[in-house]
């Protein structure tokens, strides 16, 4: 690709396996494929989303890009830096280029330090700037959130939970970060916060250039907050697309159906005849089905979906997807019949 | 015509607190029909969950207190019913089913056995009947390999089946009002969706009439045929489901309707900023005389901060409390 310049993160073939202790001695020892062959990148000052259902893989992504859990095999490249290689001083200050946003903004702050300390507590760890400084900083950065200076005196107990999580996005932000990952930051509060949270989230991005990796499993937030999309499934990602194409010609089954899932304030949409419901939950990442992952809860599923695993292919710029009755020229299974 | 199954007039309960006493439900009348559902919306701390305690007689009272009102089931007042009729109302006419099913779950008995117990209770069945009952259910709310599950604890089960167990046990006494507060906040929408539909399956086969508590708009327009939006436990507007989605009148439930991103199927690239709420809802114990929502209102004038709107009818079922109406009605 020619603008391989503008591509912030860069993640092949990520693989996170979890293992699981042996029940007793003769046991097997198990393993969780939470994370299993997914790639992405993601250009600068752009957002990816990544939606799936719990269980899925969304967290453990995250994790692993942000270095927080041990990854088992695959490559992932910050600019022109070999993230899954560093150690060390090396990490640490690659750490100062990437930050996290957790969904619950009660337990991911310490309440036993004021909201100020939380904010400066990166700015000191990771020695930014000049410490002369640091406090004009946090003042700056409560005020670019929607908090007030003073009230950085506070501990967390004594915010709402919209306004912890603004402490959060700018203890985020304080290290200049250049790739922030969001993980649900939004699940946690009241519809009302919600609002107010993404607008900040996206007027930040644009004041500061910033490049989001955004995790939800609520598709109407991800449509709203992401420029490309890639659907994860069982530890893979099944479908990957720029926003318009993913929502206007879903191709994957998995992707329709989660689709038809939310429900609808509009009537036309509600009305949709080509609605599916899903039945049951997700197979378990520990034995996983031979063949596509999805197949034993797929309508469309044929002999063949349980023997041979679809590859994710391109079926046009921009959009791919993992199953094998999505035709070479793009038509996908539930607009057939 | 349908019969008036539930209906609660002028509810007041209110809670002793640090501060003094917060009315947390303040001058509440809402009414269901048989095979109807009702929605409940608003944001946390309106008092949506209180008012499914009071109809369940659930109310911690003390530091609560039911200050006055009537909640008439089949034209019985349960506030004046003893503790004794209350357990055979929770047990066979109202049951209700909460966001999370592990805190109504015993851990300690199989699913099994559990439901089992319900429709023993309800319908004197013999144990053996009763388990065959408590299977049915368990198919009936689509549980795959039910006679094997039957026998699982709910700490061995997903959220998503957990609620389906909730559910079962609901059925088990075969309500003639099902309550579910938030039932599926905790789900995936593919999970919410199945449970959606066993709801409103339920409500066809059974006539069972739903009060559905939640924050979504389109969980609201999925389920519900009447929906009453709460604010700072007041009702500010009610209406038919349509009204309420096309025609919001009250600036609050506009604004909860237009801050939520929904999901269409034709985006577009443009992506204007979502409209915000500001602010939060106010503390119960800080509540001026005026309207409670006037500190985030866009439209707040000062008879808005000085007098409280009352409800009036703007078209017929479509109530609203707000001083704007009022305004237009007179111009
Ligand atoms: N530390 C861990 N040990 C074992 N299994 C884990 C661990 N963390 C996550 N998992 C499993 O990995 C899978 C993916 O989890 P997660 O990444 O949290 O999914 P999501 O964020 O999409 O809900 C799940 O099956 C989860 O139970
Ligand atoms: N035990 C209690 N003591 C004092 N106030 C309470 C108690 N339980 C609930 N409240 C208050 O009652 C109000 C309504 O709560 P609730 O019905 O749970 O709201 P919702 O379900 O709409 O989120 C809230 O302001 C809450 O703080
Ligand atoms: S490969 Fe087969 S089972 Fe998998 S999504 Fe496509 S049609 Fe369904
Ligand atoms: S009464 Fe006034 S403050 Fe209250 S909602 Fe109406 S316009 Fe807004
Ligand atoms: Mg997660
Ligand atoms: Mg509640």
């Amino acid at each position: 690709m020619s603008d391989d310049d503008d591509i912030l993160l860069d993640v092949a073939h990520l693989k996170v396996y979890f293992r699981l202790p042996r029940k007793n001695i003769f046991a097997k020892a198990s393993r969780v494929h939470a994370v299993d062959d997914v790639s992405f990148q993601i250009k600068r000052g752009t957002t990816l989303g990544i939606v799936g259902e719990s269980g899925s893989g969304k967290t453990t992504t995250a994790m692993a890009v942000m270095r927080l859990t041990p990854i088992t095999s695959g490559a992932m490249r910050l600019g022109d830096t070999d993230l899954a290689a560093l150690e060390g001083e090396d990490l640490r200050h690659a750490r100062t280029r990437m930050q996290i946003i957790f969904q619950d903004p009660y337990s991911s702050l310490n309440p036993r330090v004021r909201a100020g300390a939380i904010v400066r507590e990166p700015m000191d760890l990771m020695n930014i700037g000049d410490p002369a400084d640091r406090e004009g900083r946090v003042a700056d950065l409560f005020r670019k959130v929607g908090l007030r200076p003073e009230q950085q005196a506070l501990f967390p107990h004594q915010f709402s939970g919209g306004q912890r999580q603004r402490i959060g996005v700018a203890r985020a932000l304080a290290t200049q970060p250049e790739l922030v990952v969001c993980d649900e930051p939004v699940s946690a509060l009241d519809v009302a916060i919600q609002a107010q949270i993404l607008n900040l989230l996206r007027s930040l991005q644009d004041e500061f250039g910033l490049t989001y990796l955004f995790i939800s499993h609520d598709l109407g937030v991800v449509q709203y907050m992401c420029d490309e999309i890639a659907v994860m499934y069982l530890g893979q990602i099944v479908e990957y697309a720029d926003r318009i194409s993913l929502f206007t010609e879903p191709l994957h089954p998995y992707t329709w159906a989660l689709l038809s899932a939310v429900p609808s304030a509009d009537p036309a949409t509600r009305a949709r005849a080509d609605r599916i419901r899903l039945q049951g939950d997700p197979p378990s990442p520990i034995d996983l089905p031979p063949g596509c992952r999805f197949s034993s809860r797929c309508p469309f599923a044929e002999a063949r979906c349980v023997q041979e695993t679809p590859p994710l292919r391109s079926i046009r710029p921009g959009h791919a997807v993992a199953c094998h009755l999505v035709s070479d020229d793009g038509v996908p299974p539930q607009r057939r019949s | 015509m349908a019969e008036r199954l539930l209906s609660v007039e002028g509810l007041r309960v209110e809670f002793k607190t640090r501060d003094g006493i917060a009315k947390v439900i303040d001058n509440l009348s809402i009414s269901l029909d048989t095979g109807e559902t009702l929605g409940i919306v608003g944001e946390s701390g309106c008092g949506k969950s209180m008012t499914a305690l009071s109809i369940m007689g659930l109310v911690p009272i003390p530091p609560g207190r039911i200050a006055g009102g009537r909640i008439l089931l089949d034209g019985e007042d349960l506030l004046q019913a003893n503790e004794q009729r209350m357990r055979e109302v929770r047990g066979n006419e109202i049951s209700m089913i909460f966001q999370e099913p592990m805190t109504s779950l015993n851990p300690v008995y199989s699913i099994g056995n559990q439901i089992a117990e319900t429709a023993r209770l309800h319908e004197g069945l013999s144990r053996a009947d009763a388990m065959a009952r408590a299977l049915e259910m368990l198919q009936a709310v689509g549980i795959p390999a039910a006679e094997k599950r039957i026998h699982e604890y709910p700490h061995q089960m997903s959220g998503g089946m957990r609620q389906r167990v909730m559910i079962a046990m609901a059925l088990a006494c075969k309500p003639r009002v099902l309550i579910a507060d938030e039932p599926t906040t905790a789900l995936d929408v593919t999970v919410q969706a199945q449970i959606f539909d066993l709801l409103n399956d339920l409500k066809e086969k059974t006539g069972t009439a739903i009060i559905m508590i939640t924050h979504d708009m389109g969980a609201i327009a999925e389920m519900a045929q009447r929906v009453v939006v709460m604010y700072a436990g007041r009702i500010i507007e009610q209406a038919g489901v349509t009204q309420i989605l096309t025609d919001p009148r009250h600036p609050y439930t506009q604004g909860l309707i237009r801050c939520v991103p929904h999901l269409t199927r034709n985006p577009t690239v443009e992506r204007p900023p979502l409209l915000e709420i500001p602010g939060v809802v106010p503390a119960l114990s800080q509540l001026g005389s005026g309207c409670a929502f006037a500190p985030r209102c866009p439209y707040a004038d000062a008879k808005c901060r000085a007098e409280m709107p009352p409800s009036r009818a703007v078209d017929s079922g479509h109530d609203v409390a707000c001083w704007l109406t009022e305004r237009e009605a007179a111009a």
